[in-house]
């Protein structure tokens, strides 16, 4: 049985590091890579590009109903409105939780994920478990986040497609009217754009 | 292809135990990994398609027991030796170069 990536690899082999050093080294005498660019590329996504661009989408979608309409026809065009656009987020599609659906999204092929709203995936998004099951046995898979959706309401899976990538419309939680968009953002959690959470509530935050 | 890959509705493949907090970037290693790719890409022109067909070829099992970036440089030591930017006794010699030196 493939062993579990989030408990093993607590060390990576040896091998896999000399490996990354013989490419590097070889790429960097025939000047094909900048080590400050690489570097400048990496803390990009470490600190610039996250979830909170995702969640700036979700809160305008909740309180500007024109831009929810814009969302709605052309996803990719609203969200680079807000300026999030490029690598992995060429073409977006939002699906919209409703109280009778509930979205979820994978890429059950290899780990596509629209980058310029949520950064880069988790571990566990990119690993065997999540990506075999959830388009099998969903409610399981919400199981393990601690979240539960009503047997009667629809569960629908978004396999990510090379192309196209969707971020999940949660849906607004009620006690949060009369919040300001700035307000609702700390609502936005990345998993409830993936589908596998929900946003926090007002109690949450207090 | 129908290859290991291609994992959805497979059983067996255990917990997904997600963690409450976790890094962008586990090790250092994978954080130059990642950066690499659009040098790399650049370097040898390959396209995202050819990136991941190239991810796909991995021997089955070790595509199953490797991590993510594993799988990014597998890609990249298979298209820059196709694309002729660098050659495999090239990768293979500066390997046993470092691991003399390790």
């Amino acid at each position: 049985m493939p062993h579990d990536h989030n408990h093993s690899h607590t060390e990576p082999p040896s091998d896999v590091v000399l490996r990354v050093k013989a490419l590097e080294s070889l790429l960097l005498e025939k000047d094909l890579i900048d080590p400050e660019a690489l570097d400048l590329i990496a803390d990009a996504f470490e600190h610039k590009i996250g979830p909170r661009n995702g969640a700036r989408v979700v809160a305008k979608a909740w309180t500007d109903p024109e831009y929810l309409e814009r969302l709605r026809t052309d996803a990719t065009a609203a969200i680079a409105e807000l300026g999030f656009s490029g690598l992995q987020g060429e073409h977006m599609a939002v699906v919209e939780n409703t109280s009778t659906v509930h979205n979820m999204t994978v890429c059950t092929l290899c780990s596509c994920y629209p980058w310029p709203t949520l950064g880069l995936p988790p571990v566990w998004y990119k690993s065997a478990p999540y990506r075999s099951r959830v388009v099998v046995d969903p409610r399981s898979v919400l199981a393990e986040f601690d979240v539960s959706v009503p047997d009667d309401k629809e569960i629908r899976v978004w396999d990510s497609s090379a192309e196209l990538r969707y971020l999940v419309l949660p849906e607004r939680p009620e006690g949060t009217e009369g919040w300001t968009e700035d307000q609702l953002i700390d609502l936005v959690t990345r998993d409830s754009m993936i589908g596998t959470g929900f946003p926090k509530t007002p109690t949450d935050i207090q | 292809m129908n290859g290991i890959h291609d994992l959805g509705g497979m059983h067996g493949m255990g917990p997904i135990a997600p963690p409450a907090e976790e890094p962008v970037f586990k090790f250092d290693w994978e954080r130059k990994v990642f950066a690499l790719f659009c040098p790399a890409a650049l370097a040898a022109g390959f396209n995202v398609d050819e990136f991941r067909h190239a991810i796909e070829q991995m021997d089955p099992a070790h595509y199953l027991e490797s991590s993510y970036y594993e799988h990014w440089l597998a890609s990249f030591e298979t298209l820059m030796v196709e694309k002729g930017v660098l050659t495999q006794e090239e990768l293979d010699a500066r390997y046993d170069e470092l691991k003399g030196a390790a």
